[in-house]
C-alpha cells in the first residue's frame, strides 16, 4: 500500500517506514497571490517531519492543504499510496489525519473531557436512536471510548483538569488539551501548527517530550510547524524549509543547517 | 451537610457519565418524580392545571427543544411559534383524518412532521449564522402562520378558521376535548415531558450532543475533527423541532382545545420560549425547566400579589408584568448570560467546599 522506499532505523532506534503522505507539485493561489509554488515533498511513516520558514512563507497554508481545508489549484496529494480526491475537512479527518491549530481552537464551553471525547468522534458509530435510548450500545460505546480518552489524559498528565471547562484553563494547558484532542482520534498523521508558540522554556520542554513520546509510543507520524529552531533541530528527523511559497531546502536537520539558501532566507543576503 | 459532592467517588465510567452524578441529586430526582406522578394528580384541580402545571409542562418541552438548537448547537431561532403551529396543525389533521388511532401516536407523529419541516427550514443555517439566521427563521415563523391562515385544507374548511380538538381517550380517560379532567391533562403532558427530557439528556451527553456543542463553540475546528456540519446542524434542527412540535400538539390538543393560529402561535410565542431558554440557561436541560417554570409562575405570582393581595387594578398588574419580565431579561443578559442553571451550578461549586471559602 505504501510507496516502496526502503525502511531505515534511526540513531535512537525508531523504524522509519515507507512514504505515508506525498505532496506532488502543489500550487495554491489566492486570487493573484501564489501562496505555495510547485512544492513537492513526502512524509514517511513514523517520522517527525518539520516544516520551517520565515513568516509568510506558506507553512500554515501547506498544513491547511494537507488537512483538506484549502484545495490546491495544481498538484496531487497522495496518502497511503492512493491519490486523494478533493475532500471536505471532516472527510480528511476520517482518513486518519488530525491537527492542532496555531491559535488554539478548542471548544471553550465544553469540559476538557468532552473536548477530548469529541476527538473520538470518527471512532463512534451508534445511530441517533440508540443514543436517545442510551442504555445498551450507546453507553457501551461511550465507555469504551472513554477508556481510550482516559489513557491519553494519563499520558499527557491532565487528570486533575478533566472536568474543568476549557475556557478557564491557562494557555499552556490549553495547548496540551488540544494535543490530547488530536491524539484521541488515534491519527495516522498528526499535524501540529506551532505547538510551542508562546510557551516558556519549561513548557516547551514538556511539549517536546510529549511529541517525542507520542511518536515513540504510538508510532504516530508527525508533521509540525515550529519557529523555535533549537526544538526543530533536536526533535525532527527531516526538515522542509519554505520561503515565499517556494521550497528552498529539504533534508536532515544537519543538511538543512548547512544549506546556503536557507541561511540566506533566515539571515538575509548582503548586497554588495 | 446533606448536599455534598466530596467523598462521592465513582468506580466506573458508567457511574461517572450518569445524569445525576451526585447522590443527593439522584434522591431528589426520584422524590420529585414520586410527587409528580403519585401526589399531584390526586390534588390537582382545574385552576392549578390550567394556570400553572399544564402550561409549565408544555413550555418545558418547547424550551428543551429550543435549547437543543440554540443552547447546544448555537443556531439562533425565532421560529419556535411557527414550528409549534406545525405540530398543532399536524396533530389536528391526524386526529381528524384517523380518528381511531391513539392520540399518543398522533402527538409523536406531529413531532416527526415538525422535525421534517424544521430540518427544511434549517437548510439556510449551512450558509448563514447568527443574526442572519435569526432573520431566516423569522421568515419561517411568518410564512408558516400565513400558510395555516390562508390554506383552508389545514383547518378542514371550518367557517371560523379555527381548529378545535375532538375528544380523544387514553385508557378510558378523556385527554382532549371539553370534558377532560385536570389530572388527565396533567398526566399526559407530564409523561411526554419526562420522556422528552430523558431523550434530550441522552442525546446531549453522547456523541451527537458533543458534535452539536463543537459546532456551537468553533465550527471550523469541529469540521477538522470530523464533525459533518451539515449533519450536525440539520439533526439539531430536526430534534429541536421534534420536541417543539410535540409541545405545539399538546398546547393545541390538551391545553387550549381550540386554536386560532396567529393568536396562539404568533411571534410572541417564539420570543416567550426564547426568553425561557435565556433566563433558564442556554445549553442546559435543567435550565429549560427553570426558565419555563419562571416565566409561567411569574405572571401568576404577580397577579396573586398585585390583584389579590394589594388590590391593584388588573390592567396595571398586566403592564407591570411586561416591565418586570423585560427588566429581568436585561438583568440576566448582563449579569448571568448562562441563566438560572449557571446560578445553580455556582451554588453547587460553593457547596462543594462549604463551609470553607476555598
Amino acid at each position: 500500500m505504501l510507496d516502496s522506499v526502503e525502511p531505515y532505523v534511526t540513531a535512537d532506534g525508531r523504524t522509519i517506514g515507507g512514504v505515508l503522505m506525498d505532496m506532488r507539485g502543489i500550487t495554491l493561489r489566492f486570487g493573484g497571490v501564489e501562496a505555495i509554488k510547485n512544492i513537492s515533498f513526502d512524509i514517511r511513516e513514523g517520522e517527525i517531519r518539520a516544516i520551517i520558514g520565515p513568516n509568510g512563507a506558506g507553512k500554515s497554508s501547506m498544513l491547511n492543504v494537507i488537512s483538506g481545508f484549502y484545495h490546491p489549484q495544481e498538484g496531487e496529494v497522495w496518502f497511503r499510496g492512493e491519490k486523494r480526491a478533493a475532500m471536505k475537512p471532516y472527510q480528511v479527518a476520517r482518513l486518519g489525519i488530525a491537527r492542532t491549530f496555531q491559535n488554539i481552537a478548542l471548544f471553550e464551553g465544553m469540559t476538557v473531557l468532552d473536548n477530548i471525547m469529541t476527538g473520538r468522534l470518527t471512532h463512534m458509530k451508534t445511530g441517533m436512536l440508540s443514543q436517545a435510548l442510551w442504555y445498551g450500545r450507546a453507553q457501551a460505546e461511550e465507555v469504551a471510548n472513554r477508556e481510550v480518552v482516559e489513557r491519553i489524559i494519563d499520558f499527557l498528565e491532565i487528570q486533575a483538569i478533566r472536568k474543568t471547562p476549557v475556557g478557564r484553563l491557562p494557555y499552556g494547558l490549553k495547548k496540551r488539551v488540544e494535543l490530547a484532542r488530536a491524539l484521541a482520534a488515534e491519527p495516522k498523521l498528526l499535524l501540529l501548527d506551532e505547538p510551542m508558540a508562546g510557551m516558556n522554556v519549561e513548557e516547551k520542554e514538556d511539549m517536546s517530550r510529549f511529541i517525542l513520546d507520542v511518536n515513540d509510543e504510538f508510532g504516530t507520524t508527525i508533521a509540525l510547524i515550529e519557529h523555535d529552531m533549537g526544538v526543530v533541530m533536536d526533535i525532527s528527523d527531516r526538515v522542509v524549509v519554505m520561503d515565499y511559497g517556494r521550497k528552498i531546502g529539504d533534508g536532515t536537520p544537519d543538511e538543512v543547517r548547512g544549506n546556503q539558501e536557507v541561511i540566506d532566507a533566515y539571515l538575509g543576503v548582503a548586497h554588495d | 451537610m446533606l448536599y455534598r459532592e466530596a467523598g462521592d467517588f465513582k468506580t466506573s465510567y458508567e457511574a461517572d457519565s450518569q445524569t445525576f452524578p451526585i447522590r443527593f441529586d439522584r434522591i431528589g430526582f426520584w422524590v420529585i418524580m414520586a410527587i409528580a406522578f403519585g401526589v399531584i394528580p390526586f390534588m390537582i384541580n382545574d385552576y392549578w392545571a390550567n394556570a400553572i402545571f399544564v402550561p409549565f409542562l408544555i413550555y418545558a418541552i418547547a424550551a428543551i427543544g429550543l435549547n437543543i438548537l440554540t443552547g447546544y448547537c448555537g443556531q439562533v431561532s425565532l421560529g419556535t411559534g411557527g414550528f409549534m403551529a406545525v405540530g398543532a396543525y399536524a396533530c389536528y389533521k391526524l386526529m381528524t383524518s384517523f380518528p381511531d388511532v391513539s392520540i399518543i401516536i398522533h402527538v409523536i407523529l406531529a413531532g416527526g412532521i415538525t422535525a421534517v419541516v424544521g430540518a427544511a427550514f434549517g437548510l439556510p443555517s449551512l450558509r448563514i449564522k447568527g443574526f442572519y439566521l435569526a432573520v431566516a427563521t423569522l421568515a419561517a415563523q411568518f410564512f408558516l402562520i400565513w400558510l395555516f391562515n390562508k390554506v383552508p385544507w389545514f383547518y378542514n374548511y371550518s367557517a371560523s378558521g379555527q381548529i378545535s380538538a375532538p375528544e380523544r381517550f387514553v385508557g378510558g380517560f378523556a385527554v382532549t376535548g371539553a370534558n377532560t379532567a385536570a389530572p388527565a391533562k396533567y398526566l399526559i403532558c407530564l409523561v411526554f415531558l419526562t420522556v422528552c427530557a430523558l431523550i434530550a439528556r441522552n442525546l446531549t451527553r453522547g456523541t451527537i450532543g458533543r458534535s452539536w456543542m463543537a459546532i456551537r463553540d468553533m465550527d471550523i475546528a469541529a469540521e477538522i475533527i470530523g464533525v459533518n456540519p451539515l449533519k450536525a446542524k440539520l439533526t439539531a434542527f430536526a430534534v429541536s423541532s421534534f420536541f417543539i412540535g410535540i409541545a405545539g400538539a399538546l398546547f393545541f390538543a390538551v391545553y387550549l382545545g381550540a386554536v386560532e393560529v396567529g393568536e396562539a402561535f404568533g411571534i410572541q410565542k417564539s420570543f416567550l420560549v426564547l426568553f425561557m431558554v435565556i433566563i433558564g440557561g442556554l445549553g442546559s436541560i435543567f435550565g429549560s425547566f427553570a426558565g419555563a417554570a419562571f416565566l409561567v409562575l411569574l405572571p401568576v405570582a404577580l397577579k396573586v400579589i398585585g390583584v389579590d393581595l394589594l388590590g391593584w387594578p388588573t390592567d396595571l398588574v398586566a403592564h407591570l408584568q411586561l416591565v418586570i419580565v423585560g427588566a429581568l431579561i436585561m438583568f440576566f443578559l448582563i449579569k448571568e448570560p448562562h441563566g438560572l442553571a449557571q446560578l445553580w451550578r455556582l451554588t453547587k461549586e460553593k457547596l462543594r467546599l462549604w463551609p470553607f471559602p476555598y
